[in-house]
């Protein structure tokens, strides 16, 4: 048996950590901001069918950024680990904080001991029910977690993106204004973004137990235009709870 | 919990059920093995009348709160209409332990399901997962622990309210006009079957379950009528393009009061007229549901 060549473990690393980012950088770049309604995830994505945004949970929300395989792998191992977990202890059991580390291990896994890394940034965001209970999980192809406060980006040029949104962004924001700042934030100054070039979600802090509320294109461009505030999520609020079934979208509420 | 991911030859897909078997945590009905199954009949909590009507806007569900055990009443406020996802809502009948479970498992496997695929099963689909989990319980019936649900839903794309039989072999009927389960279900039907017309409002079918569940309760020790000391009312579910909503105990509470005012008036009225020698049945004498037979 022939001897392999040796690599240090930290070349090796590097190696890996290059190629990993190189395939982030390639793909388009998705922002998530805490606003007053809760939380607002925008994704460049021009895609109408292929999405980087989805529902784990009834307050957690999964995005991804990179390869699309890899990230909706992931989505859907989520989504297994949540329904299971709240199947056999209760759905108050699920939180964002379990299903993130859970994915840090899978990822730090692949990292270490597969040849490939997985080429893939994801965000795991909880709606709690004060925005201080609000939690954004950026997690890095390498299982590394970082616990973002207020704003986070995760995708191509995800460093100039964040410096532009650092300078709009701030705490109590309504939805649009938070959507205007993403959009300004992802096209940056010298290109605009359509809504049919944008996936956008919320995680609406208003009662409903399936949080997750998918904006179309005509919403996303109401709330560009800046017409009224929040003219979407108008009908979820204030739903006296023996009646919300009738009120809202959402009649598993209550089982 | 570590996340559960499988190879793409070896992945059990949009199902939660299949999901469950495959992390060993399927429901196990079977009672084979269990020392002494069938042998003594078990106490066992029975749910009972269940009926769902067609409307005009969609569908109307409705089930008595009465949960039994052999003669005795072992639960009163038992909830047996269930919304099943945004437009659809499933009734139970039967053994109330695995009819729950049967009811929590379906619910997660069409969110399960919408949540994977990133769209949500038609009408006929989630009929027919249902009928699949009452199939798969068919051995635990033959024990003696039958579910029998009914499954109604506003379907989406055809725009108009349908609605699902099923026998305890999975079998599943699709009724046009309405369908009733549980050990009520004679008296219910009859009284739906009566009233029933061809693009009823949801209101009046509203009033017509309400009726029914009300005559099943005077026929039927194991149906629970209107408890008016406890304030105990049946519930009551719309299913429309909007999507499933309960009714308000309150609407509810109301609905059986004028109806219970009605069957007094008519009941007086009727005694007055037919037959005047009855000082013997003062108006407090009549019976205000759940009688004993």
């Amino acid at each position: 048996m022939s001897m392999p060549f040796y690599v240090a473990p930290e070349q090796w690393m590097k190696d890996k950590a290059d190629f990993a980012r190189k395939g982030i950088a390639r793909g388009r770049a998705l922002a998530a901001l805490v606003y007053d309604g809760g939380i607002l995830i925008c994704a460049e994505n021009t895609s109408a069918t292929l999405r980087k945004i989805s529902e784990i949970y009834d307050r957690i929300a999964f995005a991804g950024a990179g390869r699309y395989n890899e990230y909706d792998r992931l989505r859907i191992a989520g989504v297994r680990h949540a329904d299971l977990k709240g199947y056999s202890f209760s759905r108050e059991d699920v939180d964002a904080q379990g299903l993130a580390n859970a994915y840090a291990q899978m990822l730090g896994d692949v990292f270490t001991h597969e040849v490939k890394p997985m080429e893939v940034e994801i965000l795991v965001a909880e709606v709690g029910e004060s925005p201080e209970q609000d939690r954004l999980y950026h997690i890095l192809y390498d299982g590394t977690v970082v616990d973002e406060t207020g704003y986070t980006v995760l995708g191509g040029e995800a460093e100039t993106i964040s410096n532009r949104l650092n300078t709009t962004y701030q705490e109590g924001l309504d939805a649009a204004s938070a959507l205007r700042a993403a959009v300004s934030a992802l096209a940056g100054s010298d290109r605009t973004l359509a809504p049919d070039e944008l996936e956008v979600a919320l995680l609406t802090r208003n009662g409903a137990r399936r949080s997750f509320q998918r904006l179309d294109d005509t919403q996303v461009g109401e709330l560009l235009g800046g017409e009224v505030d929040e003219p979407v999520i108008e009908p979820e609020t204030g739903t006296d709870p023996t009646t919300s079934g009738a009120e809202t979208p959402d009649p598993t509420e209550d089982d | 919990m570590t996340l559960p991911t499988y190879r793409a030859d070896d992945d059990p897909g949009p199902s939660f059920v299949d999901l469950l078997g495959r992390v060993g945590q399927g429901p196990r009905w079977d009672v084979d093995g269990v020392p002494g199954a069938g042998e003594s009949p078990l106490r066992m909590t029975h749910a009972t009348t269940v009926v769902a009507v067609r409307c005009a806007d969609g569908v109307v569900m409705a089930g008595d709160r009465r949960a039994t055990a052999g003669h005795l009443i072992s639960y009163r406020t038992m909830e047996k209409v269930f919304p099943a996802d945004r437009h659809s809502g499933v009734a139970i009948a039967g053994a109330a332990g695995p009819a729950m479970e049967m009811v929590k498992l379906f619910q997660l496997q069409l969110e399960h399901y919408e949540k994977v695929e990133g769209g949500v099963l038609s009408l006929e689909g989630k009929a027919n997962q249902l009928s699949q989990m009452v199939r798969s319980h068919l051995p635990a019936a033959m024990q003696g622990m039958a579910v029998v649900p009914l499954f109604a839903g506003f379907d989406t794309r055809r725009g108009v309210g349908r609605l699902f039989e099923y026998d305890v072999t999975g079998g599943r009927y699709e009724e046009s006009d309405f369908a009733a389960t549980g050990s009520g279900s004679l008296h219910a039907g009859t009284v739906i079957k009566l009233g029933y017309r061809e693009g009823i409002t949801t209101d009046d079918a509203i009033e017509l379950a309400i009726n029914a569940l009300f005559q099943a309760a005077d026929e039927d020790s194991a149906t629970g009528g209107p408890d008016l000391i406890r304030g105990i009312f049946p519930m009551v579910a719309t299913i429309t393009a909007e999507g499933f909503g309960r009714l308000a105990d309150d609407d509810v509470a109301d609905r059986f009061r004028a109806l219970l005012a009605n069957l007094t008036a008519t009941r007086s009225t009727t005694t007055v007229g037919s037959a005047p020698v009855a000082p013997t049945a003062p108006s407090g004498s009549k019976k205000k549901g759940g009688a004993a037979k």
